[in-house]
């Protein structure tokens, strides 16, 4: 089933490896000391690194967010609220033992229907909420000059900074959990497959 | 649902939204310290300083004191208006804001100043240098202004000793006031102090009266400096070219270029320089829990400087727990297709 228009995939490879050099250039940054210094990238590449990548993404992400409003893509991420709760559960409950005990899909891919509910609440999360604020926060540490004062007493840069690695981290955890995931398919690498080819094969293929 | 994620959604945007803003400075402070910045402040304000000689160093600001001043010359027998030489000129307001606003200008000068016109001779009298009477005292023993003496000895400002160059250079008698030991503003103690090395080094007139260099662009020398702005406002020129001594306020071995600090890290890093420099004198407070180098979070945040320990705990258990739980599913994974490959 040909799911993964060449647009998406141009999109998810560009992102993919954009979020990549921003996890280690990012790390790079906040954990490198004296002793250390060259460590991953170093400091002073890290930091040009860091910013390039970034205005890549945002690039990306716009070509993104315009691609779901022109196309059908942005109604895969619609979440509804009929039976919301009991499907996550239903879903998660095939992860953490169906799967095991060789149950059927309970939401097997179908041109209507490209991610479970658990994808769906997570891809929102991460695209929607996270990947916004973590490229506001960005801005605002990149031009520190418009960002600031205090927030309650508190300084407006660590806010945001503080904004920022959190949502990092939880985007860098939602990378691994997704780069994992993807190995649930019919076999290991046919997801993976999948969005390299664009076509997705499921088990009754 | 969906409302319910657009509201969250909303909110965490209007949080980070709201942090940009171009006023102020983002001092962090507690209400007490607050409290007492503002006491002080108004104390300041309210209380002028009145020297005990300031009828007789009015005579000598009457000249010394502006641009213009006007004496009669008794040869021709008429009022002459001149224009004070711009060395010469010392502005009443700053000297009685300056540390030593509580001498007299005879007190440093020679007595014979207060005859006019000056005697030529005068001109030869040996100007102190600042050992004169802060050397061998008990009472500025604890600044160490021998030692500050002799790392200012190995300074490559002292290179230019014989053509002129001296204390008086960077830190004008007339003028000159504490301002990183007794800052309650650290945004103006960083321009104050940073204007010190600009008043030569943006001023290649000034400059060149000391140096054959050619005119150095600093903007352009400080190119490979990221965020080059919000460094200069926030770091002081010595941090970097400086080498840092324990035993002293602030340090005075201005370092050659090639020896400058480049590595980012320096700063950029748990055990940051800029702890026993910019921030010496506040780093015994350690205010903020969980902050590394919390202090310098008063008025600044330094990527790299400024780790949360808690933050970093709570990551790398996050962390963990995603890898055990990837890791469980993975046995399970394998002990299921295993066990279905029995079966077959």
């Amino acid at each position: 089933m040909y799911l993964y228009p060449k647009w998406i995939r141009i999109w998810h490879v560009i992102n993919a490896l954009v979020f990549l050099i921003l996890i280690v250039t990012g790390l790079s940054m906040q954990y490198t000391d004296k002793e250390n210094a060259t460590y991953v990238v170093g400091f002073a590449k890290a930091v040009r690194m860091h910013n390039f990548a970034a205005l890549i993404l945002v690039i990306n992400y716009i070509f993104f967010v315009c691609g779901n409003f022109l196309s059908k893509n942005g109604s895969y991420y619609r979440i509804s609220r009929k039976n919301f709760m009991p499907d996550l559960i239903r879903q998660y409950k095939f992860y953490s033992s169906g799967m095991f005990k060789g149950e059927k899909h309970p939401f097997p891919v179908t041109e209507e229907r490209k991610f479970n509910p658990l994808q769906k609440i997570t891809y929102v999360l991460a695209l929607y909420v996270a990947v916004p604020l973590l490229i506001i926060s960005g801005i605002g540490l990149l031009l520190p000059e418009i960002t600031i004062t205090t927030i309650f007493g508190i300084s407006g840069l660590i806010l945001t900074d503080i904004l920022h690695i959190t949502m990092g981290f939880f985007l860098s955890i939602f990378m691994i959990i997704h780069i994992y995931t993807c190995t649930l398919g019919h076999k290991p690498t046919s997801l993976f497959r999948g969005i390299i080819t664009g076509y997705h094969v499921s088990e009754d293929e | 649902m969906k409302l319910f994620m657009f509201r969250i959604s909303i909110l965490l945007a209007l949080i980070s939204l709201f942090s940009f803003s171009s006023s102020g400075s983002p001092r962090f402070d507690t209400v007490s310290d607050t409290l007492k910045d503002t006491m002080k402040e108004t104390v300041k304000a309210t209380v002028v300083f009145v020297s005990p000689f300031a009828a007789a160093n009015d005579r000598c600001f009457k000249c010394h004191g502006q641009d213009k001043y006007t004496y009669t010359n008794e040869t021709i027998g008429r009022e002459i208006k001149d224009i004070m030489c711009s060395e010469r000129i010392i502005r009443k307001k700053e000297f009685y804001s300056s540390n030593h606003k509580s001498f007299g200008c005879t007190d440093c000068h020679s007595e014979e100043y207060t005859k006019f016109p000056h005697a030529g001779t005068l001109r030869m009298e040996q100007k102190y240098i600042c050992l004169d009477c802060h050397g061998g005292d008990a009472k500025f023993a604890k600044y160490h202004f021998e030692e500050i003496d002799s790392e200012y000895r190995k300074s490559t400002h002292f290179k230019m000793e014989n053509d002129g160059f001296s204390c008086w250079k960077c830190h004008n008698p007339h003028t000159y006031k504490i301002s990183v030991r007794n800052a309650t503003n650290l945004k103006e103690t960083i321009e104050y102090d940073n204007s010190i090395c600009l008043n030569c080094h943006s001023d290649y007139s000034r400059f060149q009266l000391l140096s054959d260099k050619a005119e150095i662009d600093l903007i352009k020398e400080h190119d490979w400096l990221p965020n080059q702005a919000s460094h200069f406002a926030n770091v002081r020129c010595i941090e970097c070219h400086t080498k840092i001594n324990n035993n002293i306020p602030v340090s005075h071995q201005i370092r050659p270029k090639a020896e400058a600090v480049r590595l980012c890290n320096e700063c950029h890093s748990q055990n940051s320089i800029l702890m026993a420099s910019l921030y010496k004198f506040e780093s015994k407070v350690q205010r903020r829990d969980g902050f590394f180098n919390g202090i310098i979070l008063n008025a600044s945040y330094v990527i790299g400087a400024n780790r949360n320990e808690y933050l970093n705990l709570i990551s790398l258990g996050i962390f963990l727990v995603v890898l055990i739980i990837i890791g469980v599913h993975i046995v399970f994974r394998i002990r299921n297709k295993s066990k279905t490959i029995k079966e077959k």
